[in-house]
């Protein structure tokens, strides 16, 4: 069963009368009951997070965990988002990886639609071996790779030819996004009829031409997807970011500052880490808000089929 | 016209004749039409094919010979000290070591946990929203946004709802218990060292179930109604109905959630770090263990455990990749 990469959440089944039934029904109310005890259990963390981050330094008894702040304070936010001497500012980092992540897209998803145009429409023999070659990368787990990984970008560092921080994360974001992005385009070409690129290479079109004038014009969902994918997945990264972001203060991504600063010097200070954790997801917030059928299918993606 | 021709050019075009048929040849031959059709793909996707070998391949080959060598300590690291081959001593000592057992057990338990509960609550949050409720796309949305979150950022939070602390000083998701009379499920959370780990399991529920919601309700809308009604009208049940249609329709999309969480799960790092702690001993996962290797300069064990990782990786997707390659034939 193949599952449509693009767009997943808009099929709704077409309504046909269904068998009435009499009286109440009771299992129409099981699943209302069912919904909205599991909305509590979504919604309990977004609740701490707003509370607490309201409340001041003065207000954290554990016995008014639960409650109201007692006076509603957004020292907490401007703590997080300015920093202090100790804790390094929200506000700097979210600049930071937004330099990083934004780039990392967009080479990413250009080079991944190359790779699926001609993995898929201007195939060379062998094609399929390279496919399941560069496919195998997205199944393994980084950590198989992170010591010579690691000493490659510090020799390369060493001889200035790299710098810590967003440069190298682009590189390995595009670079480890090339599985992924390659199968989105890859499968979503697969759709586009061999007789469009047949009629402009008899128009004389060369490989780059075909790929300009009547691919690309049509990629654009499957752009969406991938942009969406590498956008969340290099913004919410922590595992790359805390070994090739360099200095946590002044270079890395806002994952690491979080971090830093729910387990830094202030520890009870519960308040300036929840705004900062608020702060912080913003952004893929704002794009899953927007684009949320696209983000399902950029993870549908992700769900390996033939 | 040859005639008209000088001398000397019909010397030169004599002279470079076999270069010229050899040209000629050339360019009208099989093998050349071959390069020219296939020559500008291949070097289209040539850079991807030398980074992924560079980044992927050869990486991997470098860490399973770093495995097996005794660089333990930041000289060798920096090459001051040499190293030698120790074929698969760091292997066995780490199989045979506690602690590096417990982080597996860990793994295991926390696996285990993270992926029945998130086809649990997908799969049931999928069959209550199919019925056509009201305000679906509202419950749908909430249901699917913790998955836009940071493993970090969820982390913070759910470091505060997982606090240990009991009685006059319990905060958290104790406090809540205290609150609403249900006193009694007050725990230490992710203290407990055999189970601690599970703990964790909850907030990575709580991020994934929306997105195996999604892979289910997209499932049950494969399904057409006229499906369902003519089930109904040979007299099925609705168990009946079920077991032999739905279930069947949507096993391939419950084996994809398996795989992918499975796959989420057994990599998993950040959230651990975020809820607890890298040198928090009843949390441990052989993720965080390699990161605490590599931190102490012993690269010998970090490429060890991360070689360990990717065998258990391989070891269920690769049946899952074949099983794959020959449906799609």
């Amino acid at each position: 069963m193949s599952i449509d990469t693009t767009t997943v959440l808009t099929g709704k089944r077409t309504e046909s009368k269904s068998v009435t039934k009499q009286g109440f029904d009771w299992g129409r109310l099981a699943r209302y009951l069912i919904l909205l005890i599991s909305l509590v259990f979504v919604l309990i963390p977004v609740y701490v997070l707003l509370v607490t981050s309201f409340k001041s330094v003065g207000d954290a008894d554990p016995s008014r965990a639960w409650a109201f702040p007692l006076n509603w304070s957004i020292q907490s936010w401007i703590t997080a988002w300015k920093g202090t001497t100790a804790m390094p500012s929200v506000a700097a980092a979210l600049g930071r990886t937004a330099m990083m992540v934004i780039p990392a897209s967009i080479i990413s998803a250009f080079l991944g639609s190359m790779n699926g145009f001609v993995l898929s429409r201007w195939r060379f023999p062998g094609a399929n071996i390279v496919f399941t070659l560069i496919l195998f990368g997205m199944f393994i787990p980084y950590q198989a790779v992170m010591v010579p990984l690691f000493k490659m970008m510090a020799s390369l560092w060493t001889a200035k030819l790299l710098v810590p921080g967003a440069p190298t994360l682009i590189l390995l974001h595009v670079v480890y996004g090339i599985p992924i992005t390659t199968l989105i385009f890859r499968n979503y070409y697969q759709n586009v009829p061999q007789e469009l690129i047949e009629a402009a290479r008899v128009d004389g079109a060369g490989m780059l031409g075909t790929y300009a004038r009547v691919v690309l014009p049509i990629s654009i969902p499957s752009f969406v997807v991938v942009l969406i994918w590498q956008f969340t997945s290099a913004w919410n990264d922590f595992l790359f970011a805390v070994f090739f972001g360099g200095n946590p203060q002044t270079q890395s991504p806002v994952t690491v500052t979080l971090n830093h600063l729910a387990h830094g010097s202030m520890l009870s200070d519960y308040g300036a880490s929840m705004a900062g954790a608020l702060i912080a997801s913003v952004p893929t917030l704002l794009i899953y808000i927007v684009l949320g059928r696209y983000f399902v299918g950029g993870l549908m993606a992700g769900s390996v089929k033939g | 016209m040859v005639k008209s021709r000088p001398k000397f050019v019909m010397f030169l075009i004599r002279l470079f004749a076999p270069i010229t048929r050899a040209y000629r040849a050339y360019v009208t031959s099989p093998k050349t039409r071959k390069l020219r059709k296939y020559g500008p793909p291949i070097l289209l996707l040539s850079p991807s094919i030398i980074l992924v070998g560079i980044f992927v391949y050869t990486l991997i080959g470098r860490s399973i010979s770093m495995s097996m060598t005794d660089s333990y300590t930041f000289a060798q690291m920096v090459g001051a000290v040499p190293t030698e081959t120790v074929w698969f001593d760091n292997y066995v000592t780490l199989l045979t070591s506690e602690n590096f057992l417990h982080s597996l057990q860990n793994l295991l338990l926390y696996t285990v946990v993270f992926i029945a509960g998130t086809l649990v609550m997908g799969f049931i949050w999928a069959w209550a929203l199919d019925r056509r409720s009201r305000a679906e796309g509202i419950f749908r949305s909430l249901y699917l946004f913790p998955m836009a979150v940071s493993s970090v950022a969820a982390g913070v939070v759910w470091r505060w709802l997982l606090n240990a602390n009991q009685g006059n000083q319990a905060s958290g998701l104790n406090r809540l218990f205290q609150n609403i009379g249900l006193g009694f499920l007050q725990n230490g959370w992710t203290t407990n060292v055999t189970f601690g780990i599970t703990a964790i399991a909850l907030p990575a529920i709580w991020q994934m179930s929306g997105y195996v919601m999604a892979l289910f309700l997209a499932g049950f809308r494969g399904i057409s109604d006229d499906m369902r009604e003519a089930a109904r009208v040979d007299g099925a049940s609705e168990w009946q109905l079920y077991r032999h249609v739905l279930f069947p329709q949507l096993s391939p999309i419950a084996l994809s959630a398996l795989i992918i969480l499975g796959h989420m799960s057994l990599k998993v790092f950040d959230l651990v770090v975020a809820v607890t702690d890298k040198h928090f001993y009843p949390t441990q996962v052989p993720a965080i263990t390699m990161y605490n290797y590599m931190n102490a300069g012993n690269y010998a064990m970090a490429s060890a455990v991360g070689v360990i990782l990717l065998v258990i990786i391989a070891i269920f997707i690769v049946p899952y990749l074949i099983h794959v390659g020959k449906e799609a034939k």
